[in-house]
């Protein structure tokens, strides 16, 4: 059954993303808003909108019932989640689907499956894809020096109880290991009463790269991969496919990764394997997988030609693959950078302005996904993304100084956003060669490399 | 009477988190750079501090609720 109406339950940037791609399959855009966001680009795009609820999140965009009484109500056959908010949550998924709609995504049964941490490195393993090598389950302190030996130095070692960063210490040799091992299970004891400890190797200054794939249910490909090891706390700020530091029969076990596990989750939909790639040794490992569109699909979009959310549309309204494996290719190279409504010169504090003029890049090789226009309040309620700059260029080399014209031409008046972090970064000459990883950011802004002037000059 | 106003647009908040005690109550001393409140500004939270000395009166703004920028948070005797 092909989708016929589509409800959109996002927005910012990926609602317009959704609507436009929407409208150009013939299928009819029902965007959902806040009360909060009954401006916004998506709403003004779509073929109609409804208000599903008040300004916080919680009561809006991440509110099931209401999602799915406003797509009943506006005689939706389908449901896009974009990225964030109820895009993961398998109850979401399941609701959608007990409601007779489709879920533009995976089941719930694979969301749920890949969003557990444990599960999701089972169903790697057994796909035959490298994950960080480590204690199969909890083990005690002696147990840990010979697992230790196996999996080689460095390791890190964790409260087999414990979440977040709570507990972590990096061991570099047996004698390391012999005097941590104990700290590390009595302060499991007393954080979560259980001394359980669990190790694995310690990859020291990974990069991160993932591989985007596509299913039907039946088959799966891949897009190729991207890097995006230029983070701060965690959250990506420029990305880039392919990933420049690979060879070509890395990137293609890479790849080949990423589809074998696909195919045996029977994926459906767009998603994205993420590994850390551990340049030394030249090894990647399978860490976790987003059962959704991502921030940054455009670069892919971009390297290989192929329209990643218009696929996932057809694929889950029950058409088969539109390519084979052997129709995507690559060509060149592209840049995405995210630009948010923060201050980068005062620790990147929100800046939810109104947009007094708006200037977009253009050109050949230039794309720009964005939900602003002139007067629009940017709302304070959500995150500070306004859109991304894209761009490709046969090379690397060329990309970046085609990144410097376009975010140059790029302007917007009445808020501070990230451009001078991504001018500061196109200039800088480690970023030119390439030879970053996931905790060379910080430190780089941390050492004062980022400044009004530099950001002015560059 | 004085006013303390947001000093950005966002999601006021009278207490640390859901959990604990608001951060000031009717008839509290505040003195200059006491925290009185927050504002949930894009995901981040931004402390509103006292600029002046005084005695807290009460809320004008409920727990959680959306503010503009240079509304009234809370007022000061």
């Amino acid at each position: 059954m092909a989708i016929e109406r589509l409800f959109i339950a996002n927005r910012g940037e990926i609602a317009v993303r959704i609507v436009r791609a929407a409208q150009a399959l013939g299928i009819h855009a029902i965007q959902a808003h806040s009360e909060a966001d009954t401006d916004m680009l998506a709403v003004k795009l779509a073929d109609e909108a409804v208000c599903i609820g008040p300004a916080p999140s919680k009561d809006s965009y991440l509110n099931i019932e209401a999602v799915l009484k406003a797509a009943k109500d506006t005689g939706a056959d389908a449901i896009h989640p974009g990225y964030g908010f109820l895009s993961e949550s398998p109850r979401f998924a399941r609701a959608v689907e007990a409601a007779g709609l489709i879920f533009v995504g995976p089941t719930a049964d694979t969301i749920e499956r890949m969003g557990d941490k444990v599960a999701a490195r089972q169903a790697a393993l057994a796909a035959g894809v490298p994950v960080v090598p480590g204690s199969e389950g909890r083990i005690d302190v002696e147990d840990a020096l010979k697992v230790a030996a196996e999996i080689g130095y460095p390791v890190m070692i964790k409260a087999a109880a414990g979440g977040g960063g709570r507990g972590i210490r990096i061991a570099t040799n047996e004698a390391e290991l012999k005097a941590l091992a104990p700290q590390a299970k009595a302060e499991a004891e007393a954080a979560f009463g259980d001394g359980g400890l669990y190790i694995e190797r310690a990859i020291l200054s990974p990069r991160h790269i993932e591989v985007q794939i596509l299913g039907d249910g039946d088959t799966a490909v891949h897009c190729f991969e991207r890097e995006c090891s230029l983070q701060r706390r965690r959250q990506k700020v420029w990305e880039e496919a392919g990933a420049a530091c690979l060879d070509a029969p890395t990137r293609e076990a890479l790849c080949a990764s990423a589809v074998a596990l696909a195919k045996a989750v029977n994926y459906r939909g767009a998603g994205t394997l993420e590994y850390l790639y551990d340049e030394a040794t030249n090894a990647f490992y399978f860490i976790e997988m987003n059962t959704r569109i991502q921030v940054e699909h455009p670069v892919t979009e971009m390297l290989t030609g192929v329209d990643l959310v218009a696929e996932m549309i057809k694929v889950c309204g029950g058409a088969k693959l539109s390519m084979t494996q052997d129709q995507i290719t690559r060509s060149g190279h592209a840049i995405e950078v995210r630009i948010c409504a923060e201050d980068p010169f005062l620790q990147f504090m929100p800046w939810p302005g109104v947009v007094s003029k708006l200037v977009e890049p253009t050109g050949d090789g230039v794309r720009f996904d964005h939900f602003l226009s002139e007067g629009y309040q940017i709302p304070p309620f959500y995150d500070s993304l306004l859109g991304k700059v894209i761009v490709h260029a046969p090379t690397r080399d060329a990309a970046i100084d085609k990144l410097v014209t376009a975010l140059t031409e790029l302007e917007i008046g009445g808020t501070k956003t990230t451009v001078p972090l991504h001018l500061a970064l196109a200039a800088d000459p480690e970023v030119r060669k390439g030879a970053f990883h996931t905790q060379w950011l910080e430190p780089w802004l941390a050492a004062g490399h980022l400044t009004a002037t530099k950001g002015d000059a560059a | 009477m004085s006013n303390i106003q947001s000093p950005l647009p966002g999601t006021f908040y009278h207490k640390p988190s859901p959990e604990e005690p608001v951060f000031k109550s009717p008839g509290d001393a505040v003195a200059i750079g006491d925290t009185i409140g927050l504002v949930e500004v894009m995901k981040t939270f931004i402390a509103v501090t006292s600029e002046i000395e005084g005695t807290f009166v009460k809320y004008m703004i409920d727990d959680a609720a959306p503010v503009t920028a240079g509304a009234v948070l809370a007022e000061l005797a």
